[in-house]
């Protein structure tokens, strides 16, 4: 990485002219708020929040859309203002993060007003859709924490996605997921293999792990699926609904109605959590991450720990990429998880190298996702192709304005050669 | 990052100060033939695996030797997949000299074919003199605008160039999918996405269709030796690349030397976008006349695998674009006459980019081939 001036001095300085952009960021939303969301609008809002048929119902969320956008626009300014005033710096990213969510709601009753939409539905969406960037997240984190850098994600979740279709049409659903979750953690053995044990560049060694798996999926897929149809027709995993908690209105059907990978992606984060800072070989693994050759003087294996945690994080990549086909369609397409890795990879560095925090981007970009989706319903003048662009330019500002701050681990992404 | 580029081994490096001649020979011949042979080999375990039979492999490399080298039309096709190969390879291998991973190769080409394709059906009645240089030339500049974002925030903000990069790249596929779309761009009474057709005055021409019309090799592998000279003696001849291969090398040592590498790393994204975006025009005023979803095919991914294999030289670059165009052609044949998917190609050139950057492993399992390695 680029080499960064670590004097106070120099990080006061970067962190008031960051400040005094995200004013100007904040005023420039502001006026877009006013003049695109408030100014044209009128009608109200109403978002539907229960289903059909749910055990409990609740009235839809009636918000009057001009006046709404003009609460969000002042709040934006004042936030704006807030940051050209002294002490500002400390709050600077939150009321940004506050900011962005608001123009996001301003948004969706801009492109509701008139009309009815089940928020609902698109928070139940953004869970599930979220289930395989999260889990690619992951895998990046675990790999990472141990210095490989994890371009393989993608291919680790189209490796998982193919055996579980293909399993999962002869022996059934749980056998499918436990062949992919192997065959992932066998990319990340592997990955582990190129650049551990064979010291291949770690982006070369993950672009080459894509650029195969992809040629082997799509080779297997061509020559033996189309024939033998049967092998490409998995059973899918039926939503299991947890008792008494998926009665609740909203929360219910958003969070306790869904199937095995979307409790397995939260607790899989949770005991990665838990394994990476709170137990001694997760102190170990991080150790490797930041100072291999003081973890090795300490008697730590860095070999060994890189290899266990690149499979770890491979198998949690085959879990996400299962989803593809037996999470949702039950069947294998050619390249089907169209750069969701390269995605968790994004999700990885938002969340600043920590599962929570992957998730917690996962959901931003699972968000994005089933909003362009539902959209589409809504017919509002802006192009689908750009709100399937914003998350990837979002990515790169935050990418751009985030280096200062999240740190990578130290020794991420080069190789360690025992003396 | 910046430390971790350099793949050589330590065994390698003390072969090479042991014995520069061989160690290079080894490392610039024996590797990448191995490479090669090695990747062949296991592509016909993986036929055999799914159920191939023996004479339909036996069959499959036949045809991809016809269809790559056998006759007038194969040499003709090889080279026609050659040149986008080639062309985004030297701008890879331009960022591999100065330390950058440019992974954005497929947007670079993604935009630059369609800025050339717009150039070429929307001016119509100008000279082919004119007319081709110009489509072509806003094929390159579209491409290096589109790359030096990329370099542009690498040198101010630190935000490494793969992430970008692989962002600019997913932003393109939607960005042609739009403008696919748009009135002025997509072709009359079609509801499909597919841009209007280029004008002929705007096409390479076709450059032995005297002897044969299905000949489709065109005049862009001209532009592709002027691309390899052109990187050769900025590489090798010229202070530019001098400070390019300095920062690639060594960054501290660079800036200690005086040399600004913000500005390098800016001018070293955009000529490698440039290149593939000159890549991207070259296919679509060359080969396809119009611009429609996917065109680019993965272009800028192989090129990836066409730089490591021409280990960053030009030269090196045009033989091993030569050949993945001849995998390319000969695997177009393989899926017509033996039955065998063109995505086994694809699996060959991965397994040939690994064994390629794992030296180590080739020594190990073709110890035979090798000087015995000095030292551990």
């Amino acid at each position: 990485m680029a080499v960064t001036d670590t004097s106070p001095a120099a990080a006061g300085s970067a962190r008031r002219r960051q400040t005094l952009v995200t004013g100007w960021l904040l005023l420039a939303l502001s006026l877009f708020v006013a003049f695109v969301f408030a100014l044209p609008v009128e009608g109200n809002a109403s978002f539907r929040l229960a289903f059909p048929g749910d055990a409990f119902t609740v009235s839809n969320l009636v918000v009057p859309a001009a006046p709404y956008a003009w609460v969000v626009a002042a709040v934006l300014a004042f936030f704006g203002v807030r940051q050209f005033l002294p002490g500002a710096a400390r709050w600077s990213g939150l009321l940004l993060g506050i900011g962005l969510l608001l123009v996001v709601t301003a948004f969706l009753t801009w492109a509701t007003a008139g009309k009815s939409f089940s928020l609902t539905g698109m928070l139940q969406a953004t869970i599930v859709r979220a289930v395989p960037i999260a889990l690619g997240g992951l895998a990046g984190v675990l790999s990472e924490r141990v210095a490989v850098v994890n371009i393989a994600i993608e291919g680790m979740l189209l490796a998982g996605a193919f055996t579980g279709a293909v399993v999962g049409s002869l022996l059934g659903g749980p056998g499918g997921l436990i062949a992919a979750v192997l065959v992932g953690g066998a990319f990340g053995l592997l990955l582990a293999a190129l650049v551990v044990t064979y010291r291949v560049d770690q982006i070369i060694a993950g672009v080459a792990i894509n650029l195969l798996v992809l040629g082997l999926t799509s080779y297997v897929s061509s020559q033996v699926l189309t024939q033998y149809r049967s092998l490409n027709n998995a059973p899918v995993f039926k939503a299991i609904n947890i008792p008494y908690l998926s009665d609740l209105p909203v929360i219910g059907p958003v969070l306790f109605q869904h199937n095995i990978f979307v409790y397995g992606a939260l607790i899989m984060v949770a005991i990665a959590t838990y394994y990476l800072f709170y137990t001694a070989s997760g102190l170990r693994a991080r150790a490797v991450g930041e100072h291999p050759e003081a973890a090795d003087t300490l008697g730590i294996n860095v070999y060994r720990l890189r290899y266990i945690n690149v499979t770890l994080g491979g198998m949690a990549a085959g879990f996400g990429g299962a989803w593809f086909t037996l999470g949702s369609v039950g069947r294998f397409d050619e390249n089907m998880t169209n750069g969701r890795g390269f995605i968790g990879l994004a999700a990885m560095i938002f969340g600043r190298w920590h599962p929570v925090g992957a998730l917690m981007a996962a959901l931003v970009f699972g968000f994005a996702d089933s909003l362009q989706q539902k959209l589409a319903i809504l017919r509002t003048p802006i192009p689908a192709e750009f709100l399937a662009m914003a998350p990837y330019i979002a990515t790169i500002v935050l990418v751009a304005g985030l280096v200062g701050r999240a740190r990578m681990p130290a020794a991420d992404g080069k190789p360690y050669i025992k003396e | 990052m910046s430390e971790a580029r350099n793949p050589d081994t330590v065994s390698a490096q003390l072969l090479r100060r042991a014995a520069p001649a061989r160690a290079d020979f080894e490392d610039l011949v024996i590797v990448p033939v191995l490479a090669v042979i090695a990747a062949l080999a296991l592509g016909a375990l993986i036929m055999l695996a799914t159920g191939v039979s023996l004479p339909t492999i036996g069959r499959s490399f036949a045809a991809l030797f016809i269809g790559s080298v056998g006759s007038l039309n194969a040499v003709s096709e090889t080279l026609t997949s050659a040149a986008p190969l080639t062309l985004a390879g030297l701008g890879i291998a331009l960022g591999f000299r100065a330390g950058l991973f440019n992974i954005g190769a497929e947007g670079q080409v993604i935009v630059g074919g369609l800025a050339a394709a717009i150039v070429g059906f929307s001016f119509s009645g100008l000279p082919a003199a004119i007319h081709l240089p110009l489509a072509l030339a806003a094929g390159a500049l579209v491409g290096a605008l589109w790359a030096a974002i990329a370099g542009w925030l690498r040198a101010s903000t630190g935000a490494h160039e793969v992430i970008t990069t692989i962002m600019l790249n997913l932003i393109a596929v939607k960005l042609l999918d739009y403008m696919l779309r748009m009135p002025w761009v997509q072709r009359e009474g079609r509801a499909d996405p597919i841009s209007k057709s280029v004008l002929p005055s705007a096409e390479l021409p076709r450059l032995f269709d005297w002897i044969d019309p299905t000949l489709r090799v065109h005049a862009g592998i001209a532009v592709v030796l002027l691309a390899v000279l052109f990187v050769w003696w900025l590489l090798f001849r010229s202070t530019v690349g001098f400070e390019f291969r300095a920062a690639g090398l060594n960054p501290d040592a660079a800036r200690y030397a005086g040399m600004r590498s913000g500005l390098i790393i800016v001018l070293v994204m955009a000529l490698a976008g440039a290149l593939a975006g000159l890549a991207g025009a070259n296919q679509l005023l060359g080969v396809l006349g119009r611009a429609s979803p996917n065109f680019s095919g993965g272009v800028g991914f192989d090129a990836i695998a066409v730089a490591l294999l021409g280990r960053s030289h030009p030269v090196g670059v045009l033989l091993a674009g030569l050949l993945f165009g001849a995998l390319q052609a000969g695997g177009r044949q393989m899926q017509v006459s033996a039955g065998v998917s063109l995505d086994l190609i694809a699996i060959i050139q991965a397994l040939i980019i690994i064994f390629i950057a794992a030296p180590i492993l080739m020594r190990a399992v073709f110890s035979f081939a090798f000087h015995k390695p000095t030292g551990r």
